[in-house]
């Protein structure tokens, strides 16, 4: 499987990023984890690659005040490996050994998943769980959209054509789990939990990450009875909403041990 | 339609300057234009493992980086770090510990590995199975990877 012939340009600026982005048929490649094999098998046709690797502006992470920033191009293995991240949004950095392996952690990006919006990735939920706030640019301004109304549908947001996500702002403190169920190390969510404070938060469990506000543990399993998770090739729904149910419990006993 | 785009990267300590087609993915262009055949084509969309090369002094999936994409970069393949004899412990003990048998996954199963040595630290068995959970074997059931790896990475004083 190799990919078709695309045109590939390398911006050194995110003013010229974002030119390059209102051609037709252009697409962003950032980590290229998800983007380059559905291009090697041919899920997937640009005509140009626009390859925001070398703004740097998109690689910080910065502390202000109660929230921490994370750029963009911030790679998974930079959070997992980063002191701040550990210390000020825990849930975070509990979900990052899930994702994928190290290889892929090396290049995988932030925004590359976020934007991506795959259903059983494990960002997305973290980001609706921490209520946290997406930095979106194009060409002419700048706009903030919260996690909840950037999940569209399935791999659909609200980004729109030409547009950027460059940043993404997480708060900071509070209690947090995560917790994911897969058959080996390393592989795609049966079913994933990220909990932040009152909110539940699954992934896998439909096509965008599924909600549930609960002051106690009855009140989240009445509302996870009314979820209908999608099956997928080796899970019923039954089995996935099961496992859900587990995981809801795993995370409740856990937030409820004194810190 | 022709994309070529003039890329210029170290390959084993060696520069290569080259115009490369932005469709090309890095571990077709070592093999196929370099000549560099120990890294293996498997999957090539990122999850067997067998294309492990390394970018910046870090490991990542040779089919999932455009070869363009590496401009400026230093790559170091199977190649490299075997005559460098950075492997030759590891590969010792996969010798001694029967640690292949067709031997596909080999280059890269000793290139994630390496990682975990060079990192000075001892690593339970939990962690090295998790370490190389991205490197696909089908002939060992890894045990004696992981009795070769676990040999090397907390024998080494």
């Amino acid at each position: 499987m190799k990919a078709a012939s695309f045109a590939y340009a390398k911006p050194g600026s995110l003013a010229e990023a974002l030119a390059l982005l209102k051609r037709p048929g252009a697409k962003v490649l950032a980590g290229g984890q998800s983007l380059i094999p559905s291009l090697n098998m041919r899920l997937s046709a640009p005509e140009l690659l626009v390859d925001i690797t070398g703004l740097s502006e998109l690689k910080t992470l910065s502390l202000n005040g109660n929230s921490l920033k994370i750029g963009a191009l911030v790679t998974h293995s930079q959070i997992e490996k980063s002191p701040e991240v550990r210390k000020h949004v825990s849930l975070l950095a509990q979900a990052v050994p899930h994702i994928a392996h190290a290889a892929i952690r090396n290049r995988g990006t932030l925004g590359g998943s976020l934007a991506l919006a795959d259903p059983l990735a494990e960002y997305p939920a973290c980001a609706v769980a921490l209520d946290a706030v997406f930095t979106i640019k194009n060409s002419k301004e700048e706009r903030k959209v919260k996690a909840t109304s950037f999940f569209k549908g399935l791999f659909e947001t609200d980004l729109k054509e030409g547009e950027l996500l460059t940043a993404v702002e997480f708060p900071t403190g509070g209690k947090s789990v995560f917790l994911e169920l897969t058959r080996r190390h390393g592989d795609y969510a049966i079913i994933g939990l990220a909990v932040h404070e009152s909110r539940f938060v699954f992934f896998g469990a439909g096509p965008t990450p599924v909600v549930i506000k609960a002051g106690s543990l009855a009140e989240a399993q009445a509302a996870l009875a009314k979820v209908e998770p999608p099956a997928d090739l080796y899970n019923t729904s039954k089995t996935k909403k099961h496992l859900a149910g587990v995981l809801l419990e795993r995370a409740w006993t856990t937030l409820s041990k004194p810190h | 339609m022709d994309h070529a785009v003039e890329t210029t990267l170290t390959v084993n300590g060696t520069p290569v300057t080259q115009r490369i087609e932005p469709r090309q993915h890095l571990v077709d262009f070592l093999r196929e234009e370099l000549g560099l055949t120990g890294s293996h084509v498997g999957c090539e969309h990122g999850v067997c493992g067998a294309c492990t090369v390394r970018v910046n002094g870090e490991i990542v999936r040779g089919c999932l980086m455009l070869a363009v994409q590496a401009n400026g970069c230093k790559v170091e393949t199977v190649e490299g770090l075997s005559d460098s004899k950075e492997l030759a412990v590891l590969q010792k003990a996969f010798h001694e510990k029967n640690a292949l048998q067709c031997g596909f996954c080999t280059p890269g199963m000793l290139m994630a590995a390496q990682d975990l040595v060079r990192s000075k630290q001892k690593y339970t068995r939990e962690e090295i199975r998790a370490h190389i959970s991205g490197n696909y074997c089908r002939c060992t059931g890894y045990q004696s990877i992981v009795d070769a790896i676990e040999e090397v990475v907390n024998g080494q004083g």
